[in-house]
């Protein structure tokens, strides 16, 4: 509790037991029964508790806001008090700071538990002086390129390559994975990790402003200006509600009244005012305009300890309607690393062949350059390389040793005019053809990641009707991953630009109300992140292009997360929903029972603070997905 | 050009009438308070300068929230 809270508390309990004192010293008969008596002695526990609601609805006054909640409480008590309801009208303030109280410290509680989460700001930096010695220094004063040591149990403050040490990392801060991340030198490690056991020699590669964790930060510090449809509903709401109530209480004060006194009856005025004053009591829409960004703010907090960066309670809702999922496959669902699989046809030893097109490829960056290589399992002796010739979109023809060497696919096997075998399994069909005579093929292909499949039943649990897998792959690569994935629907061969036009098509066709979400690794995607209703950027740890581009970023690139994701969604969702519907059917039903007379003003003061701390309470809930 | 200032403000529906007075304020384009986070950003008119216009802001918000704070 902070200062100002603390010094409302102690007001709270020293009005309480004022007013219990006065309370039983008239009951027990010790003071005379004396209008004037009880009015002087209950007023002294109301202005201890209420002197700073009367200040500022007199403030509010001046500055015309007659619908000021302060003023509305002002109006209520006082006008309790003139009615000879010295005991309500004290009770009635004491049980309004009460709320409020418990609503400060709450909003207190939680910004601090979700700030706990995302703890991975670092405060310093260590930098080696010239003498050996260790000098801290603000991270945000470290250029690029320098040496800092990240001793065991400290974080790691600027992203950068180990250049001496080994050790093991903990990303939970930052993927929600507890599994930790063995590091050695030449490694690339990221801001926000905590360094478990060696000391690292870490070459700063970025600024401190442009490292990760400053990034997720920032993310995640800017989430909830995006606003989402209920935050806007409350917020439309909460400017009608209270004018709208105040307005019934005025009605209500008057119309019964006169109608009474037309009718020759009794006019009864003060058990009207009495039934108006309650409406006033009950015309705050705190409940409904707290509970709802707490709650999105909890589920974004929550989310973020997981892994998944919500860009804002607007995304939080649409990701809970996600029926619709079209993801990319490569370095989605499959690891995105090149494989080979196998040689075939070969006219020599498979080694042989495989040394060859290794050599012939051995100046591409390429992945399948880099895979063959691995296969190979050596360093390519580039000077046993003579005349190359790359033909894009097809190969590479080379001279290797003499011999002209020509690596490539069935395109180019047809240009060269070599007949070749075509390869039945699925996978990326790597042709070599040696002085114009077919030598076989080699079969590269990608791996499906571990949890993929259970990631696609998991998204069928999570509400997800149907999944679609677009890749600029072949049909055949397409078609095995879809049957590993458990049978997903599939469309290959598309270029960038066909996923969006595939996306636009699935949008239009999407039942109302659902939303269609487009899962991918942020690499060649954002035109498709940003087309689909939703984006979704996974194993963004170091990939800034992810974070851009997308509206959810999964920390780590599991799949498992968009499932996840889903659920958390789907549970801040149910909550904000519950909290509306709680809050404000109460209030109408308070609202109802007092102008009835049924409900008096306890009635509505316990509903009116009573709703906000369920309400809150409820709200808090969002934080916890761990079991999601 | 938009800018995000820190604010102090104790109850989430007055923040929400400092975002309708920021809103009202000339000079102002657009401008959201985000109550969880104690922030306000702001988006202002082509030409409007900044500083004045947050002047006109924190009146703005005084007039309808006397205990609220934006740091400039």
């Amino acid at each position: 509790m902070n200062k100002k809270q603390k010094k409302v508390l102690r007001r709270i309990v020293l009005s309480v037991l004022l007013l219990g004192l006065i309370y039983a010293l008239f009951t027990l008969h010790v003071l005379p029964e004396n209008r004037w008596l009880e009015l002087g002695l209950y007023l002294i526990p109301y202005l201890v508790i209420g002197y700073d609601i009367l200040l500022k609805a007199a403030k509010g006054l001046r500055n015309a806001q007659p619908f000021d909640e302060n003023f509305l409480m002002a109006v209520a008590t006082v006008g309790a008090i003139a009615l000879g309801e010295y005991l309500e009208g004290a009770a009635v303030m004491l049980f309004y700071q009460i709320g409020e109280l418990f609503q400060s410290y709450a909003v207190g509680k939680s910004r601090r538990s979700i700030s706990a989460l995302m703890d991975i700001r670092p405060d310093t930096a260590n930098v080696a002086r010239e003498d050996g010695t260790l000098e801290q220094v603000d991270p945000d004063e470290v250029p690029v390129g320098t040496v800092i040591w990240v001793q065991p149990g400290e974080k790691i403050p600027i992203d950068g390559v180990v250049v001496e040490g080994q050790s093991t990392l903990d990303t939970a801060a930052l993927t929600g994975e507890s599994v930790p991340r063995d590091v050695w030198e030449g490694e690339e490690v990221v801001s926000g990790c905590v360094n478990l056991n060696g000391l690292l020699k870490v070459r700063t590669t970025r600024e401190f402003g442009e490292s990760t964790a400053s990034k997720i930060l920032d993310l995640v510090e800017n989430a909830s200006s995006k606003k989402s449809r209920q935050e806007n509903f409350i917020s439309r709401f909460a400017r009608v509600y209270t004018p709208v109530v105040c307005l019934g209480a005025l009605l209500l004060a008057l119309l019964p009244p006169l109608a009474n006194l037309l009718l020759g009856r009794g006019s009864d005025w003060s058990t009207w005012i009495y039934r108006a004053l309650t409406f006033l009591v009950i015309s705050c829409p705190c409940a409904l305009v707290i509970s709802i960004p707490l709650s999105f703010f909890a589920g974004i907090g929550g989310a973020s300890g997981a892994g998944v960066l919500v860009k804002g309670s607007k995304y939080m809702e649409t990701l809970s309607r996600v029926r619709l999922l079209a993801f990319d496959k490569t370095g989605t669902m499959t690891q995105g690393v090149f494989e080979v699989q196998g040689v075939h046809h070969s006219a020599m030893e498979e080694r042989e062949l495989l040394e060859l097109a290794t050599l012939a490829e051995s100046y591409s960056t390429h992945p399948i350059s880099r895979s063959l290589q691995r296969a190979w399992g050596g360093v390519p002796d580039k000077s046993r390389v003579g005349e190359l010739r790359e033909i894009p979109g097809q190969g590479v023809v080379a001279q290797v040793d003499g011999k002209s060497v020509a690596v490539g696919n069935d395109k180019l096997m047809a240009a060269l005019g070599v007949e070749a075998i075509a390869c039945r399994s699925a996978g990326t069909v790597v042709h070599v053809a040696v002085d114009g005579a077919y030598a076989g093929h080699i079969l590269i292909t990608d791996m499906l990641k571990p949890t993929a499949r259970e990631a696609v039943a998991a998204l069928k649990s999570a509400g997800v009707e149907r999944a679609v897998m677009l890749t600029g792959d072949s049909r055949s690569a397409a078609e095995e991953t879809a049957r590993a994935l458990g049978g997903v629907e599939y469309f290959a061969g598309l270029l960038p630009a066909d996923k969006v036009a595939k996306v636009e098509e699935l949008l239009a066709r999407k039942p109302k109300g659902a939303a269609l979400a487009f899962v991918g690794d942020g690499i060649n995607d954002a035109p498709v992140l940003s087309r689909a209703d939703l984006g979704i950027a996974m194993g963004a740890l170091g990939s800034d292009a992810a974070i851009e581009a997308a509206d959810v970023v999964l920390m780590d690139d599991n799949p498992l997360k968009v499932a996840k994701a889903i659920r958390i969604a789907k549970k801040c969702l149910r909550i904000v929903y519950e909290n509306i519907v709680f809050a404000i059917g109460v209030k109408l039903l308070c609202l109802l029972l007092g102008a009835l007379g049924l409900a008096n003003m306890w009635a509505a003061i316990f509903a009116d603070v009573g709703v906000m701390v369920i309400a809150v309470l409820n709200a808090i809930r969002a934080l916890r997905v761990k079991n999601l | 050009m938009k800018k995000s200032y820190k604010i102090k403000v104790d109850c989430a529906n007055c923040a929400n009438k400092m975002e309708q007075a920021a809103k009202k304020t000339e000079g102002v384009k657009d401008a959201v308070v985000n109550f969880m986070a104690l922030k306000m950003s702001v988006e202002f008119e082509e030409g409007a300068e900044p500083k004045e216009v947050m002047q006109r802001v924190l009146k703005a918000c005084k007039k309808v929230e006397d205990d609220c704070e934006i740091y400039l």
